[in-house]
């Protein structure tokens, strides 16, 4: 177990390994999110109270889920990074963080896109909001920081110590807007007490969680393969790999 | 003839630190001054950009007296390691054989003594001219005295982060600002509740509670940055 452990942080060892999982994850995504997304669009009967336009939900909430479990991600990659030196980890740290950053994005878009028929406007200072809206900014700062760096490693060690910062007071952060929303207007409509929503709702929105997440991995396995290129690209292996390839083509 | 060996203690290197950068500090008075200038410059802006309606400035002086606050504070974050950085004497810190955070917490301590008292003490002075009402300024300094030392400890390690750029300026704020959003809340929280005539201590028990955590945390998380800062 340890031993394979070890290997999978050799970026050699990874980008073999990765190249067989890849495929796998990429058709996972493809198929949940179409078959997903059809039902959701299509099948799934309207909401009573707000019609049609519920069905935001079965992109808001999965980008909103992937942009919380991105910020995890990227302080534990940040942590291992820090621990123990795994440069596998940075690299997955560079390429998570934009995805996550992007995804905030799009959970926040959505939401105002939402927010226009249920609520009549494009944002309120909702507590989900607004911990959200933070959160992106949290993500700026450590693309940020990373970017500011001359030396590569100094920005990646400095951005993991952000991440990690930044996850310590993710809670602290949704909490506080919490109970400011509650001290300074009251709730006039929160997105958490619907009515419990029937099977045939929630199943297409668990099938496009399950494929935002086979997207997210597949895409930072692809990612990140492109970095092990990059960053590596004066190691042997990835010259004979390149000539291999030339020389198939030829 | 007798060698006697230098005192290395903890409390010795503690004491050191923060007589060095007391001193350092009050020399260079401008540093020092210049947060409190710019706290009553930003507090002015406010009445000419709404209203000088005084109803209407009491409402929100609170939120205003802690948002230019927090923003003195984040300005004045840049000198707590610059100084330091650049003469070397930030290395020398890093070399010392007693713990870094204990020696980096002194540093935070004489920035919070110099900046963020200051700007409790001077706050409800701008709260007269804000006409907040009179109950709540003692809240408004005990607030700001204890939030002001959370924001420097947590400023702290967006500092030292990045402390090695050349200009690190707006990419401090960027980094330090988000997070400085809860003590915020709770901060003038404390005031308004002063003003609504409701028990501030809710709220500034909350302050506590964050000034604790931070105590707790910050110290490591500024270490490891100044590490990185300066081994690259």
């Amino acid at each position: 177990m340890w031993a394979f452990i070890h290997k999978l942080g050799s970026p050699k060892w990874f980008y073999a390994i990765s190249a067989r999982l890849t495929p796998w994850f990429w058709a996972a995504a493809a198929v949940l999110l179409v078959v997903g997304s059809v039902w959701g669009l299509a099948f799934a009967p309207s909401d009573y109270q707000q019609g049609n336009s519920f069905r935001i939900i079965y992109v808001h909430v999965p980008a909103a889920i992937l942009a919380q479990s991105c910020f995890a991600a990227l302080a534990v990659a940040g942590g291992i990074y820090l621990i123990w030196k795994i440069k596998l980890a940075d690299m997955a740290a560079a390429v998570i963080a934009p995805f996550g950053a992007a995804m905030t994005f799009v959970a926040l878009f959505s939401g105002a896109v939402w927010g226009v028929p249920t609520w009549g406007t494009w944002w309120v200072w909702d507590a989900r909001l607004t911990s959200m809206l933070i959160q992106l900014f949290l993500y700026f700062g450590v693309i940020a920081l990373r970017g500011a760096f001359a030396s590569r490693d100094s920005g990646a060690k400095a951005a993991s110590v952000l991440a990690l910062v930044g996850v310590v007071n993710i809670p602290i952060i949704k909490y506080s807007v919490e109970w400011w929303n509650t001290l300074h207007q009251p709730a006039t409509f929160t997105l958490t007490e619907r009515p419990a929503m029937p099977a045939d709702m929630w199943l297409p929105l668990l099938v496009m969680v399950l494929g935002f997440y086979c997207f997210f991995i597949a895409l930072t396995l692809t990612r990140t393969r492109s970095e092990i290129l990059r960053r590596e690209s004066a190691k042997r292996w990835v010259r004979d790999l390149a000539d291999g390839h030339a020389g198939g083509r030829r | 003839m007798q060698v006697v060996e230098p005192r290395t203690g903890l409390a010795v290197a503690v004491r050191a630190t923060i007589k060095r950068d007391l001193t350092l500090m009050l020399r260079r008075r401008g540093e020092v001054i210049n947060p409190l200038v710019f706290f009553a410059l930003v507090i002015t802006l406010f009445p000419l950009g709404i209203s000088p309606d005084t109803a209407l400035l009491a409402e929100i002086a609170p939120g205003l007296l802690w948002v230019a606050a927090l923003l003195a504070t984040q300005l004045s974050l840049d000198v707590l390691f610059r100084s330091d950085f650049d003469d070397g004497s930030l290395e020398q810190l890093l070399l010392a054989p007693q713990p870094l955070p204990a020696l980096v917490l002194s540093k935070v301590l004489v920035h919070w003594l110099l900046t963020g008292l200051p700007l409790a003490v001077m706050a409800p002075l701008l709260g007269i001219m804000l006409a907040l009402p009179v109950e709540s300024y003692a809240v408004l300094a005990l607030s700001l005295a204890l939030g002001s030392a959370s924001l420097s400890l947590i400023g702290a390690i967006g500092a030292a982060l990045t402390v090695g750029l050349a200009r690190g300026g707006v990419l401090l704020s960027l980094l330090v600002l988000p997070l400085y959003i809860p003590i915020l809340i709770f901060g003038a929280g404390a005031v308004q509740a002063a003003v609504l005539g409701a028990s501030a201590a809710p709220h500034l028990a909350l302050l506590g509670a964050l000034l604790a955590m931070a105590l707790m945390l910050a110290p490591w998380a500024i270490a490891a940055a100044l590490r990185i800062s300066i081994n690259g």
